[in-house]
């Protein structure tokens, strides 16, 4: 029987990055952010992380407390649902070709 | 300090491949959320048996078994009656399968396994056909859809018939506890998924999950669409507890079908009059639904 074992996946896909599937790269503007993680929220993939407050410069004292949303590029395929859903629209989505000038 | 509405913990890794937008991965993820490390997924074969890639790839940070289409009910039963043999009793057994595998395929599998009052989840993304295998129409698929069966050419043959209805098949049995939920409002699937842990027996949820490749929707108004869906009533969140309707969201704005319609290239062939037409079925079962919450919690006071 041992020469039929049973296949059991333990490979972690995120081995798999990717982040090349993507087009056009959200790009969070950290001065209109008001950290509600929304976009967090939705991310289908999971590619948005959340990290301490301090990490990025924020738009007043208040929302400086609040832990930011910060995109993992290497796993983002750039549907744009975080830009969509974003409250105060400080997401967006720039053509990945541009970036590359 | 964070700023979530929703559980931290993450049970879904990235690196899948599911499509751009994927609505399917928003439900595995909000599930998985709800219920915890202590669960055991089963997948039938749908976009869910590709999205974790090649074997031996995983996404997901609990135990997945995959199984064949029509069999899932089987299978939850199957393992969740080995682990109470075993005498583990904390662990939550799912079922997660698409519309297909659920309300075609799978149909007998899980009546039966609702019927014999099996202590498990059951959760029916539902992204309106079969995806996964190239957009054919499933007993799910909405009435007016463009699929690569119900095609749009010369001979104008789009779906013609309802959607199912899963949820009434599911109350019909008699079920402890089924709802609807959606990917544009997460806090209300998380919220009936805690609901149905403190409740033995059978769970069913359907979930809508866009599909923006087999929709002709724009990935980035995956959630947006979903969420008109909710906000024009064509699939709107309730629940069924023991035979009560509650619904658990009204909707705020005036939306129109119409509304919900125009950001799906599926729908873009119908009418003004073929979208009257649906427009006048939706609002009857609208009508009923809301009727039915009236009736089922004043039966229950004279009980």
């Amino acid at each position: 029987m041992n020469d039929f074992p049973t296949p059991i996946a333990t490979v972690p896909s995120t081995g798999n990055k990717t982040g090349g599937w993507r087009t056009f790269r959200p790009v969070i503007l950290y001065d209109k952010c008001i950290r509600c993680m929304i976009c967090w929220k939705f991310c289908p993939e999971p590619a948005i992380k959340i990290v301490s407050a301090e990490k990025y410069t924020a738009k007043n004292a208040a929302i400086g407390k609040l832990d930011a949303p910060e995109i993992d590029y290497d796993y983002c395929k750039g549907c744009g649902i975080c830009a969509n859903e974003c409250p105060v629209k400080c997401i967006e989505m720039v053509f990945e070709e541009k970036l590359e000038e | 300090m964070k700023n979530l509405t929703i559980p931290e913990e993450e049970y879904m890794l990235p690196g899948h491949t599911a499509c751009l937008g994927c609505g399917a991965t928003l439900a595995m993820r909000y599930a998985l959320k709800a219920l915890g490390k202590n669960t055991i997924i089963t997948i039938p074969a749908c976009c869910w048996a590709v999205i974790p890639g090649v074997y031996p790839s995983r996404a997901l940070e609990v135990p997945l078994l995959y199984t064949a289409f029509e069999v899932t009910g089987a299978a939850v039963s199957g393992i969740r009656e080995a682990l109470s043999a075993k005498g583990i009793e904390d662990v939550n057994v799912v079922g997660f399968a698409g519309d297909g595998g659920t309300a075609d395929i799978g149909i007998q599998s899980l009546s039966g396994a609702v019927e014999r009052g099996e202590d498990i989840f059951y959760i029916m993304y539902d992204n309106e056909a079969y995806m996964n295998t190239g957009i054919q129409r499933s007993s799910s698929t909405p009435k007016g859809a463009w699929t690569t069966t119900t095609q749009v050419g010369k001979i104008r043959d789009w779906k013609k018939e309802k959607k199912k209805n899963m949820v009434e098949i599911m109350a019909a049995h008699g079920i402890p506890y089924t709802a609807t939920a959606s990917i544009a409002f997460p806090e209300d699937f998380i919220k009936k998924l805690e609901k149905g842990k403190k409740i033995k027996g059978p769970k069913f949820y359907q979930v809508f999950s866009t599909c923006p490749t087999g929709w002709l929707v724009s990935p980035n108004k995956s959630v947006e669409v979903a969420r008109l869906a909710v906000e024009s009533k064509i699939f709107p969140l309730y629940e069924v507890e023991n035979g009560v309707y509650n619904i658990t969201y009204m909707p705020k704005k005036e939306v129109k079908v119409k509304d919900y319609f125009a950001l799906q290239g599926r729908f873009r062939h119908l009418t003004e009059d073929e979208i009257r037409e649906i427009q006048n079925d939706v609002d009857e079962a609208w009508r009923i639904l809301v009727e039915k919450e009236k009736w089922s919690k004043s039966l229950m006071k004279v009980q």
